[in-house]
């Protein structure tokens, strides 16, 4: 009997008892995003609650299950019923649906998810049955939302740290080719072979080599790394010791965004437990292999998510990129061979190591095995972290998962800043790294933002480049000197004061910067410029040619209105008005001067949501004049 | 000036359980931050020494990264999420209002040292978009009619 086996038997018995407990437990949805929706005040609630009617219940904080739209998630497990699971709460229905359920054994319906038992169960459908779940394949983020990130032994017990028992039996060419034979591609981004990636870090001789986690998660719009650390960090950290294990590194790093407080906790407390049961330091598992983990905070630095410059920066400098090769697994940190695999590619490898290369294969088409993860946000009904077979398509996850737009689709962001924007021709795309890039997007880390008719494709290419233009690093010219350029083009076409040939100036730019940059940063700097021109580009004229912006975005071609038949006079648009450019008396329809407008959209707002009318203000774009 | 020995003994105690080599900068920059609340001249001389570099250098590091400020900062802090999600959503807006009532720009504080205001690239929240963080509490969903009564509410 190994420490392994020891481990799980242990684990598999607190496991048992939670799941048979006779106390009701109370599971509260608590990652980033449930915190944002106001979970911390839930959690007062349910204590509060569960005094006032002197209940005992086992109080247990998870992470995010990926169905971000209905946090605040509360799941409750009384009665030898199944785990119950209820979402958009708020305080009033939490102490509500527990005292129903609790005390009265009732279940609150108009809240209730589903449950999570195997059979059948009264009326209440099964949780993976809700058309957001129903056809995900959710293998890394299996145990979010499921387990308490903070117990290593809900995470053991859940077939946790088996890969790494299984792994520390085989032979680290045995680990590598298992790895290479899966087919599995870097999650970051790029989509480079990790087993190739791995063999070539093993075959260079060293006296010493490292691993790093990439956690610098930089994209905006993105959360996928977030979520997986901060509701199973132990998943991460068990696909980094397999593969400081194949590739024989004896320290590693996690680079981590200072941004994400809460995952930097989880990961800590994560490795001080792996610690206190031999999962980390030395002589891991009784093995003889050793391995140690620490955490770099990121500093705030979107090109520190390259792997030259996460390594400057890991070495206490300015995070610049230099040219490769050498490669990172030849050269790397301090010059030794290095490997930088993202947190989700860590998170795919305890699961291959455990089922084998084969099961990997299953899912996925053309050399894009497995699955992937997608932070679906944006202009749709359902947003939230999603895990589907590569070779999905676009449309599948937008409208049987995502449940598709309340306006018109207009378009779906891929990649992030270094992504395109792709229009509604191209939802029959299957997601893979290759057909993304052909029609000018990438994969990237796996955002996707979706839009519809109120978002300015103009405005999104000129928010991409501005963001690029302030993180580039400034080491080459085509980057520094080229995102500038483009944003200020960008910026003329958005107040309409562009001329027509801005359009091919532009577009000639962005495939100079493109070809010419050192680092990945720059190379795909240009892609939410050339997409948009080569999909969207009757939008670019219309800023150019009629001063026209038909998603009523772009704040110089706007104007805000009254309509006078349809204004009640309740002035409740003239008390927010930051700039007295509404006025009228009481139950007149008001008058909107438009030299004083400084089109903050107040207004607007109110006049939806807390005024008579409703919507008596509306936005207008002139057409020529 | 007891506070500031206080504080002195603090990061002073504390630099010696950082390995004397270059990999520690970053950490130490953080540490000094996170002690004083931005990166003091005298303490940025003391990082140099103990890491036998010079203050330029680690200027140079120090302005590199966004998270290093060089003042002293307000009592509060407001973090306006300008991701994908929170732009398409209507984020810059919520910058605006801010800059307007606030009279203060992104990277500032308020005459009264009471806020400071700033653009973060991303809160990962963003299934909640348009977010934006005060200190350590963030808000969802947010729009500029509900803006007054959410910073108003900080003392």
């Amino acid at each position: 009997m190994n420490n392994f086996t020891e481990l799980k038997e242990k684990s598999t018995a607190e496991w048992t008892a939670l799941v048979n407990m006779a106390e009701p437990v109370i599971y509260l949805g608590m990652a980033s995003c449930g915190k944002a929706a106001g979970a911390d005040k839930i959690k007062g609630v349910i204590l509060e609650t569960l005094r006032k009617y002197s209940l005992t219940a086992k109080l247990i904080e998870v992470g995010c299950i990926g169905t971000c739209y209905l946090e605040p998630i509360m799941d409750i497990t009384a009665h030898g019923n199944p785990r119950l699971s209820f979402g958009n709460i708020d305080e009033r229905t939490a102490d509500l649906i527990i005292r129903k359920y609790l005390v009265d054994k009732e279940i609150f319906s108009k809240k209730v998810l589903g449950h999570f038992g195997d059979k059948a169960f009264d009326g209440v459908p099964g949780f993976f049955e809700q058309p957001m779940l129903k056809s995900q394949v959710r293998i890394v983020i299996k145990n979010c939302g499921i387990i308490d990130p903070e117990n290593i032994w809900h995470y053991i017990a859940n077939d946790g740290y088996q890969g790494l028992n299984i792994a520390l039996s085989k032979s680290p060419v045995e680990i590598i080719e298992e790895i290479y034979a899966s087919g599995l591609r870097g999650r970051g981004g790029a989509g480079f072979r990790t087993g190739i990636k791995w063999r070539t870090c093993h075959d260079t001789e060293a006296d010493i080599k490292y691993l790093i986690c990439n956690a610098d998660e930089g994209d905006p719009g993105a959360f996928m790394n977030r979520l997986l650390i901060e509701s199973d960090p132990h998943a991460v950290l068990e696909g980094m010791i397999i593969a400081a294990y194949a590739i024989g590194a004896q320290q590693g790093y996690i680079y981590i965004r200072a941004e994400y407080p809460l995952a930097i906790r989880r990961l800590q407390n994560a490795i001080k437990q792996m610690h206190q049961h031999g999962l980390i330091g030395e002589n891991i598992l009784g093995s003889g292999f050793s391995f140690n983990i620490k955490i770099k905070e990121g500093a705030g630095a979107f090109v520190c998510g390259e792997e030259t410059s996460l390594i400057h920066s890991i070495e206490g400098k300015r995070g610049m990129p230099r040219t490769r090769p050498p490669f990172p697994a030849v050269s790397g940190l301090h010059g030794k061979p290095t490997i930088i695999n993202n947190v989700e590619t860590l998170g795919t490898i305890p699961h291959i190591i455990r089922n084998g290369s084969q099961w990997f294969r299953q899912n996925g088409i053309d050399n894009n095995y497995g699955t992937k993860t997608f932070s679906l946000v944006g202009k749709i009904r359902r947003t939230g972290l999603i895990e589907v077979p590569l070779g999905t398509t676009l449309r599948k996850i937008i409208y049987d998962i995502g449940g598709g737009t309340q306006k018109a689709f207009k378009a779906v962001q891929t990649g992030g800043p270094s992504g395109g924007c792709l229009p509604r021709e191209l939802l029959d795309t299957p997601v893979t790294y290759e057909t993304l890039a052909s029609v000018g997007s990438i994969m990237g880390s796996g955002g996707l933002i979706v839009m519809d008719q109120d978002t300015c494709v103009v405005d999104v290419a000129r928010y991409f480049l501005d963001f690029i233009q302030k993180e580039s690093c400034g080491k080459c010219t085509p980057c520094r000197v080229g995102s500038r350029h483009m944003v200020e083009i960008l910026q003329k076409i958005c107040d309409g004061q562009a001329e027509p040939e801005y359009l091919d100036k532009l577009e000639s730019l962005a495939k100079l910067v493109k070809s010419t940059s050192l680092c990945g940063l720059g190379q795909t700097a240009s892609n939410p410029v050339l997409s948009t021109l080569r999909y969207f580009r009757h939008e670019y004229i219309e800023h150019v040619n009629e001063y026209y912006c038909s998603a009523l975005v772009c704040r110089s071609l706007i104007e805000y209105v009254v309509i006078k038949e349809k204004c009640t006079g309740c002035q409740r648009c003239v008390s927010v008005c930051p700039t007295e450019a509404i006025s009228g008396p009481r139950s007149e329809p008001h008058n909107l001067d438009i030299n004083k407008c400084i089109k903050c959209r107040a207004c607007y707002e109110i006049c939806r949501f807390d005024a008579i009318a409703g919507n008596a203000i509306v936005i207008t774009s002139r057409k020529e004049e | 000036m007891y506070l500031m020995e206080q504080t002195n003994t603090l990061f002073d105690d504390s630099i010696d359980n950082f390995p004397m080599e270059e990999g520690s900068l970053i950490p130490l920059l953080q540490q000094a931050q996170a002690v004083y609340g931005y990166l003091i001249y005298e303490v940025v001389e003391k990082i140099a020494d103990y890491l036998g570099l010079t203050t330029s250098q680690v200027f140079g590091v120090a302005s590199f990264y966004s998270q290093f400020r060089f003042t002293e900062p307000a009592k509060h802090s407001i973090c306006v999420c300008l991701g994908t999600a929170c732009h398409v959503s209507g984020g810059e807006t919520l910058l605006e209002a801010f800059e307007r009532e606030l009279k203060v720009k992104p990277g500032e504080s308020t005459a009264d040292k009471k806020f400071d205001l700033n653009r973060v690239a991303c809160l990962g929240c963003c299934a909640l978009a348009p977010v934006l963080k005060i200190d350590n509490d963030i808000y969802s969903k947010v729009n500029v009619v509900k803006l007054r009564e959410i910073w108003s509410s900080y003392e």
